[in-house]
């Protein structure tokens, strides 16, 4: 079985699954952020008094941090008073967490072989911890806080080897752009993806996260990065308990793929890779877009707001300023982060530069606040979305790109290779 | 079972092309609107506005691949569902999409075929557990994906609200 499979089969106290059969699955773990609100609405109307577990539902606040507006702090209020009724210690306020996905990781809440429900798209994230993670949406997750369970079609799994390796300037969010790129928006619509290979083996677990995080932008169900070493390590700085599960989570060698892709990163990935508006599988090298002037530059989000992108960022900006045309907005994806990002010195080389630092959280990326766009603007942005309107006004264009290309162009007032950066040695 | 819930009839008031995105169908600013029946003044407002006043009670919209692509947001399916769109019929869907859909009882219809040969203005006869949708005055029918019997089920009791209250009304 692959590694969805194998999940499931467990979740569903079966001995074997296969694809296109429907599994009625426990849930280990559901997440919800500020829709929390719209689940605590349609769990009212279904009238069962407590939710399932308090003790497997997590809420953290991240979508629009601090509240941006009256309506907001009303629903952050209600939330707040939902998880005191409910006993739901898992709840992360302001100040306290970060973006979901980042919190939800750093507490050790998500073990490999877990089945994660999330009422947030971007769930997928989760399967570089090895489990079993979907978005779904509100009523479903109402659904979840009732029963505990939820059904699942056992999705077929594509295989990604990815072989060689990245070249300096090259990360996995090149990567998985390139991926998206060649698979389309729909590529892997329902699937299971499969990361694997030398390239992945040699990844941090922050790049494995971005992998697993963009697969959703080619319609993937869940995606997962191998359960190994560096993973258990990562985890058992965060954890308190033993690993409940067999930690050691991996597809069988004979395991069924629908499709299996080698990917060369050493041939295939010379450049920085850019998904231009407005669609994430609208990717291009960077040279096809090098030079096209950007008003707002963002580092940060779910995809790419990890410690890891500050180091990269705050390195390419030493030295240099933010283009007086440009604005460069960083927003840490955790308080965590934040700190670290503080003690390395990561936020003064940026602040330095010029860049405004936006509280940890989604800020822009959702088009809510903290750095909307105008008509007519370009953005240059390490998020995961560039579709019309994201970001502000719909006449605005997003090119999403890596935290050092943001870094890069942010300087250079335009679409810009880091390597065109003097970059200072590091020691 | 309600079968009658199962059959519908209405107007295509819409025909759109593929990757219509969830910003699209519904502008991530508006996501703390957490009353549905407040959804449709958002309804693609960013690109396509017009389509608001196009829609009739039970009418239908055309879409190419992908609907419903990007977020998670529920407010994309209530916001069409709320403006009493009948159904949605598209070469495929996007999963997130397509599960809130029918879990707030809108049918969301996978026809390649339909999409190929109808157009807006088309009105139609659908119906749900054949999978048939019919041209009114046309003979021939065009088939449509059939619905798992799951989703079938919630289609007819209104969606997994109303399934849940039942099921759960007498523990």
């Amino acid at each position: 079985m692959t590694l969805a499979e194998k999940i499931l089969a467990r979740a569903s106290g079966r001995t074997s699954v296969s694809p296109d059969e429907i599994v009625v699955a426990s849930v280990d773990l559901a997440l919800s952020h500020e829709n929390a609100d719209l689940v605590r609405k349609s769990f009212a109307e279904i009238g069962v008094p407590k939710v399932w577990d308090a003790d497997r539902i997590v809420i953290i606040l991240d979508h629009r941090v601090p509240a941006e507006s009256e309506k907001t702090a009303a629903t952050h209020k209600a939330i707040r008073g939902f998880v005191r009724e409910q006993d739901i210690d898992n709840f992360y306020d302001v100040g306290r967490g970060g973006i979901c996905h980042q919190v939800l990781a750093e507490n050790g809440h998500v073990l490999p072989g877990m089945v994660v429900v999330g009422t947030d798209s971007h769930t997928t994230t989760h399967g570089a911890f090895g489990a079993f993670a979907a978005g779904i949406g509100a009523t479903e997750m109402a659904g979840v806080w009732t029963e505990g369970q939820l059904w699942f079609k056992v999705p077929h799994t594509i295989r990604i080897e990815v072989e060689g390796e990245l070249d300096e300037w090259i990360s996995a969010k090149d990567l998985i752009l390139y991926i998206i790129g060649k698979l389309g928006s729909a590529g892997a619509d329902y699937r299971a993806v499969e990361f694997d290979g030398p390239v992945i083996r040699n990844m941090s677990i922050a790049g494995r996260m971005v992998l697993a995080n963009l697969s959703m932008e080619m319609g993937a169900k869940v995606a997962f990065t191998p359960v190994d070493d560096k993973l258990l390590h990562y985890l058992a700085h965060r954890i308190s308990n033993d690993l409940p599960m067999n930690p050691r989570y991996a597809p069988d060698p004979d395991a069924h793929y629908e499709r299996v892709l080698t990917i060369n990163a050493s041939t295939e990935l010379k450049e920085p890779q850019i998904a231009c508006p407005h669609a994430v599988d609208n990717v291009r090298p960077l040279s096809e877009v090098a030079g096209l002037a950007v008003n707002q530059a963002v580092l940060g989000s779910c995809t790419n707001g990890r410690l890891e992108d500050f180091e990269v960022a705050a390195r390419i900006v030493d030295g240099h300023s933010v283009h007086p045309r440009t604005r460069l907005i960083v927003i840490p994806a955790s308080q965590e982060i934040y700190l670290e990002a503080m003690r390395l010195g990561y936020i003064q080389t940026l602040v330095m530069a010029g860049a405004m630092v936006n509280p940890p959280g989604c800020g822009p990326c959702v088009g809510v606040h903290q750095g909307i766009l105008a008509s007519g603007e370009v953005c240059i942005s390490s998020t995961n979305r560039n579709f019309i309107g994201r970001m502000g006004s719909k006449d605005s264009r997003v090119y999403l790109a890596s935290p050092a290309v943001v870094a890069a162009s942010a300087i250079a007032g335009s679409i810009t290779h880091p390597a065109n950066i003097g970059v200072q040695e590091v020691a | 079972m309600n079968t009658e819930s199962l059959i519908l009839r209405g107007r295509i008031a819409a025909k759109l092309g593929d990757n219509i995105d969830t910003d699209i169908i519904y502008p991530g600013r508006y996501l703390n609107v957490t009353d549905r029946e407040k959804t449709p003044e958002h309804l693609f407002e960013l690109t396509y506005p017009e389509i608001r006043g196009l829609i009739h009670a039970g009418d239908f919209i055309l879409a190419g691949k992908n609907f419903g692509c990007g977020s998670s947001r529920e407010q994309a399916a209530a916001a069409l569902k709320f403006s009493n769109v009948g159904a949605v019929i598209a070469v495929s869907f996007a999963r997130i999409f397509f599960r809130n859909s029918i879990n707030l009882g809108l049918p969301a219809i996978v026809s390649e075929k339909a999409v190929e040969r109808l157009e807006a203005g088309d009105e139609l006869l659908i119906d749900l557990t054949a999978g048939t949708i019919q041209k009114v005055g046309d003979e021939a029918l065009i088939a449509a994906a059939p619905l798992d019997p799951r989703a079938t089920e919630l289609l007819a009791g209104g969606g997994l609200i109303p399934y849940l209250k039942k099921k759960y009304a007498a523990v």
